[in-house]
């Protein structure tokens, strides 16, 4: 029994049992239907082997979007928890519970995995390519994100949930304080999944380089995979940062090393150090492929080039080499001398200027254009205003001595919010729609779609404006609860009611992906939205190989000058295509180690053992395993041209 | 977007109306300090309320002018690369406004962690600032006297807290005073202060440090010198001495109420400043540290003014 | 897969040419890993509580022959390259078994030089200093290790296949692999031994 207790959630409460239930229902239901509708086979053979890049971004995207509702859940129990003073919804243990999953899931599980499923999706086919540069390691990827949010999302209802915030600071994080299994499990977690992001940084940045089509030089890229491409060099730089800080959090917690308590000589700002020199570039690891979406979006939909395409790429590349160098910023109050805060102040600041240059130039790619308003553009169009109040108030956090004030209030919560809510989730939901016509062959429903967008939108605004006020009025982040003396109520409940708009909103989408799927017209042609770039040359659905013909480039709008100029992107004759093969490895290897991390959450070293030697039996197979892959054959691929209606 | 906009400005009248019942804490500022973060927040506001006025305007020219339903059908928006004047403004006029904000940031930020202007010829009343889970013990080194979640300021003189934890990481804020400043286990920060009227005022951890951090508060009230003194005097007659056996018992995670003593702590628990640093070097008798040490920690541990 | 025959077999396939650049950026992914490792350590290296310090502890036998080792192994598998690029599996196999063996002598000589430790109560627990010495040697220590076994593994298969596109390409990749730890071993010995000592 002693080996079981251990399981057990230390604070358990009836929404936690009930959790409990409704997830398992949910596993025995899938299993039975799957089961009931004898879909195994499919399943394994046409998903969970792929190594097809399409495939494995529609699975990121999916399993973003299951995170975005566990994450969203959480952020309307915060907001109901606060919305009356003194309110007795969550006890304190559970409300440090859920801001700290909230935070963790949406970041790294939700966020991360939607950028890098669109990344997945859109890359190769823009630039031309059959496929990424190491196929079999992007399913490796997609799979370690998988078991690491898998891993996340148990510590719910086996162990508990970590309590110390997603900053997960020591010695608040260290087992004095808190002592449940929740921080081994972020650890773990994030170590994962982080594991699975290093792999896809340099597949991407190894596939861009390499495997671009003829004709497309660097400066003819589109703007989303020079995005891409920036994006992922980043990712290559600050993730291994994480991997240390999380070994040296794991040898605390877990070998009682003194690396980030305070005494035997250890130094718990060193984590907060560690933790920014990732988490200050991996906000841009976020932003800036948002950028790449907004930026193929408003040129499509005001029919005009990019303007400023030099600028654009410029600025991108003095973002990612500035992330580095705010990282302090996160902690002006630690106690600095003036002058170190100072230097971190003024390079914070500096960095609005490259993103001011990208929103005047997306302003300027409006000018003269000839503005159509899909969903895609609505959520571009709403992004510029909000995303520069975010913006402006990121400068004004970057004031050091200001940001004494500022720092762990409500204004700050707002302010990162206001960034990524606006900058990251609407491009999200934007290149979802737009993109979308492009991965299932049918369009979302725009009607319903705007719908949809008004919700989210207003919801946003009504849900975080006011924490600006009641930051400034000095309510602290991460307080379960308020007395009314202090006069937060009732902007609190403004929040809430905005959460709830919002939450409306993003019913309204999956009842969109419903309906659509259900009513849209299938016979829409390869290129629905009138678009500019490669993606849009091939066919709808697209096959397997992307293209049947590898196309020819001359400028960064390459299918635009093919519609309008006549400039012919598909020459010569269709050839054999050669094709790598699906392979069951990365999904066992990544459930070895699933297996592996949760044995040694639970200090079970059988387990670890066990686990440690089947992962390196994986890699030796896969040392000794000899797959390049198949040809598809011509007359197949004439084949499915011709019942397709030809690739041009 | 109307919608939109009239939600804005529907918010900001919301804002407005707010301050003008009662300013914002960290606005209804009682000391030097806090006005000048005060004034660096509005003159910030405003200066960024005019870029997104900017913004806002520039979009909505264009989306008015250029929608497809304004064009005829057969318009065909042109190609236009970069313009190098267009862009020589779109960088320039970022730069000047970060260059700017920075001289405000620079120069308040200097500004704040100094002694305020008039007050440097005093001698502060130094006040040690400890944090444990979830409360706040004032010692009165000078005064030879110890509270727990209130602490008493004279007004018109210099008060240096000295912030440090006996737990995790934890932030001393009082908005309507100045800034606020982490307390750390390994280490004391400083914060000069000053109070320039009489008041009551809230100041609290705004730093998460678990289960109690909602209710990490304490009352600060400033009152003039000669108040200050009678309330010493005050608990020298009244209170009961500080015993270590009675502080390991505060030290336990809880609430308490607020608490008076004589005599602080210190004398048997000293800061971690000093010879006591929490670096923990068996050998070394200072805290003399690496040079990468003294980077990410901070020279006001080791600059005594 | 096209075979390129004016490259040299590891660069003669696309996909190896990927192979290459791809692990080249998995190379700049482990410096920043072991810069991050460099710079807490030499932050910590003074905070010894009331532990060691290095001069304490380190001692410069083992470390020479450790040195001496690793050093010499990025010189044998530098010869097995060049071997296989003239084409003489043999000598590419003993260069290979070589290097192998001094990798298993420098972990035999580390895995010695942690008992040491141990002993003289430098244990991963004791302080900061001593748990981020061990975390950074035992990073590079487990590197080694991994590299030994895959190195064998590229052994048995040049033995078994010869030379192709494959095994080039995995047999110069694994050099890489093992120069970047000579590298970092250097960045070691100098900034964390010899400091240390000093």
């Amino acid at each position: 029994m002693e080996f079981f207790e251990r399981f057990a959630v230390p604070h358990p409460s009836p929404l936690i049992y009930a959790s409990m239930v409704a997830i398992g229902l949910t596993v025995l239901a899938i299993i039975f239907g799957i089961t009931y509708f004898k879909k195994w086979g499919y399943l394994w053979k046409e998903w969970l082997t792929t190594v097809d890049h399409k495939r494995i971004g529609i699975m990121y995207m999916i399993s973003a979007l299951l995170m975005l509702f566990r994450g969203g859940a959480d952020a309307v129990m915060m907001r109901l928890q606060t919305s009356v003073p003194d309110n007795t919804f969550l006890e304190a243990q559970h409300y440090n519970e859920v801001f700290t999953t909230h935070g963790v899931v949406m970041i790294i599980f939700m966020a991360m995995a939607f950028i890098i499923g669109l990344m997945n999706f859109v890359v190769p086919l823009q630039i031309g390519a059959r496929d990424v540069a190491f196929p079999r390691l992007n399913a490796l990827s997609f799979w370690l994100y998988f078991a690491g949010a898998m891993l996340f999302n148990i510590s719910f209802v086996i162990g508990g949930s970590p309590d110390a915030g997603w900053t997960n600071y020591y010695p608040l994080a260290s087992n004095d304080f808190s002592t449940s299994v929740g921080v081994n499990y972020y650890n773990w977690a994030l170590q994962i999944s982080g594991l699975g992001t290093l792999m896809t940084g340099i597949n991407f940045i190894v596939t861009i380089i390499k495997m671009r089509a003829p004709g497309m030089k660097l400066m003819k890229m589109p703007m989303f995979t020079w995005s891409a491409l920036i994006t992922n060099a980043i990712i290559v730089f600050a993730f291994p940062v994480l991997t240390i800080a999380l070994i040296m959090g794991t040898l605390d917690r877990q070998f009682g090393t003194s690396l980030f308590t305070s005494t035997s000589g250890g130094m718990d700002m060193q984590w907060a150090n560690l933790f920014w020199i990732w988490g200050h570039p991996e906000v841009y690891i976020l932003i800036l492929p948002a950028f790449g979406v907004y930026s193929q979006i408003i040129s499509t939909f005001s029919g005009r080039n990019l303007y400023g395409y030099k600028s654009m790429v410029g600025s991108m590349v003095i973002i990612s080499l500035m992330s580095f160098l705010v990282w302090a910023h996160h902690f002006f109050t630690m106690g600095h001398d003036a002058f170190t805060n100072s230097i971190f102040s003024i390079t914070t600041m500096a960095i609005a200027v490259p993103t001011g240059i990208k929103i005047f130039n997306w302003l300027l790619t409006m000018w003269k254009g000839k503005i159509r308003f899909t969903v895609p553009m609505l959520y571009s169009v709403a992004f510029i205003p909000l995303f520069t109040i975010g913006g402006v108030t990121g400068v004004m956090l970057g004031v050091a001595s200001a940001d004494f004030q500022y720092h762990n209030t409500m204004f700050l919560v707002a302010h990162f919010h206001n960034v990524i809510i606006p900058g990251v989730v609407f491009a999200m939901l934007a290149g979802m729609t737009y993109w979308w016509p492009k991965m299932f062959g049918f369009m979302l429903n725009e009607k319903i779609g705007k719908w949809a967008f008004w919700f989210v939108s207003i919801g946003f605004c009504f849900s975080f404006f006011p924490m600006y006020i009641t930051g400034l009025d000095g309510q602290a982040r991460r307080m379960y609860t308020y007395s009314e003396s202090t006069g937060f109520g009732p902007l609190n409940m403004l929040s809430f009611f905005g959460a709830g708009v919002m939450a409306i909103g993003f019913i309204i989408i999956v009842y969109n992906v419903l309906y659509s799927i259900k009513n849209s017209p299938r016979n829409i042609g390869d290129d629905p939205w009138d678009a500019r770039s490669l993606e849009w040359a091939t066919q709808t659905p697209v096959q397997e190989y992307n293209f049947a013909i590898t196309p020819e480039v001359e400028s960064s709008d390459a299918y635009w000058d093919h519609k309008k100029k006549g400039y012919q992107l598909f020459k010569g004759n269709i050839e054999k295509i050669h094709m790598p093969n699906n392979s069951g490895l990365p999904i066992i290897m990544a459930g070895i180690m699933l297996v592996f991390a949760f044995s040694f959450v639970f200090y079970i070293w059988a387990g670890v053992i066990v686990a440690a030697i089947a992962f390196l039996a994986c890699l030796i197979y896969r040392s000794f395993e000899k797959d390049d892959g198949h040809y598809i054959p011509v007359s197949e691929i004439k084949e499915t041209e011709n019942k397709n209606g030809g690739a041009n | 977007m109307k919608i939109k906009l009239a939600l804005l400005f529907g918010l900001l009248t919301i804002a407005t109306i707010l301050a003008g019942c009662e300013p914002l804490l960290v606005f209804d500022t009682k000391g030097p300090q806090a006005a000048t973060i005060s004034n660096v927040i509005w003159i910030s506001i405003i200066t960024m309320a005019v870029v997104v006025i900017v913004v806002v305007a520039l979009l909505i020219n264009m989306l008015v002018k250029y929608r497809a339903s304004k064009q005829p059908e057969d318009y065909e928006p042109p190609h236009i690369e970069g313009n190098p004047i267009v862009e020589a403004i779109i960088v320039g006029v970022p730069v000047l406004i970060v260059a700017f904000l920075s001289v405000i940031s620079v120069m308040s930020t200097y500004s704040v962690e100094a002694v305020p202007e008039g007050y440097e010829d005093q001698e502060p009343l130094v006040i040690y600032a400890s944090s444990s889970d979830w409360k706040w013990h004032f010692s009165y080194p000078e005064q030879d006297i110890e509270t727990v979640n209130y602490v008493f300021i004279p007004t018109h003189r210099p008060v240096e807290f000295r912030l440090y934890s006996h737990t995790t990481i934890s932030s001393f804020w009082i908005p309507q005073l100045a800034g606020q400043k982490y307390a750390m286990a390994d280490m004391v920060n400083k914060l000069n202060v000053v109070a320039d009227v009489p008041a009551e005022m809230i100041g609290r951890n705004s730093n998460f440090n678990g289960e109690g951090f909602a209710e990490n508060t304490f009352n600060v009230t400033s009152l003039d010198p000669d108040e200050f003194d009678s309330w010493i005097e005050d608990i020298h007659a009244t209170a009961e001495p500080l015993t270590e056996e009675e502080f390991t018992k505060l030290l336990e995670p809880g609430h308490l109420g607020q608490m008076t003593f004589t005599g602080t702590h210190l004398d048997f628990l000293p800061a971690p400043e000093g010879e006591h640093g929490g670096h923990n070097h068996g050998s070394s008798e200072t805290d003399q540290d690496s040079a990468g040490h003294e980077e990410t920690n901070t020279e006001s541990e080791h600059d005594h003014h | 897969m096209k075979i390129d025959n004016t490259q040299p077999l590891e660069y003669s396939t696309d996909q190896n040419q990927m192979n290459i650049l791809g692990f080249w950026i998995f190379l700049g992914a482990e410096i920043m890993l072991f810069a991050t490792l460099f710079a807490t350590y030499f932050i910590y290296a003074d905070r010894t509580g009331s532990g060691p310090t290095g001069s304490d502890i380190f001692e410069i036998t083992p470390v020479l022959i450790e040195t001496f080792l690793l050093l010499t192994s990025s010189f044998t598998i530098g010869l097995a390259i060049n071997a296989m690029r003239l084409g003489r599996k043999n000598a590419t196999l003993t260069f290979l078994a070589i290097t192998l063996l001094l990798g298993a002598g420098f972990i035999g000589f580390e895995i010695f030089e942690f008992v040491h430790y141990y002993h003289v109560g430098a244990g991963l627990q004791t302080s900061a200093f001593t748990g981020m010495l061990l975390t950074t040697l035992g990073t590079h220590g487990a590197h080694v290790t991994f590299g030994f076994f895959w190195g064998l593994f590229i052994l048995i298969q040049i033995k078994r296949d010869g030379f192709n596109p494959r095994t080039a390409n995995k047999s110069f990749i694994f050099s890489l692999y093992w120069h970047f730890l000579d590298v970092m071993w250097i960045f070691i010995f100098s900034f964390i031994y010899l400091k240390g000592m000093m």
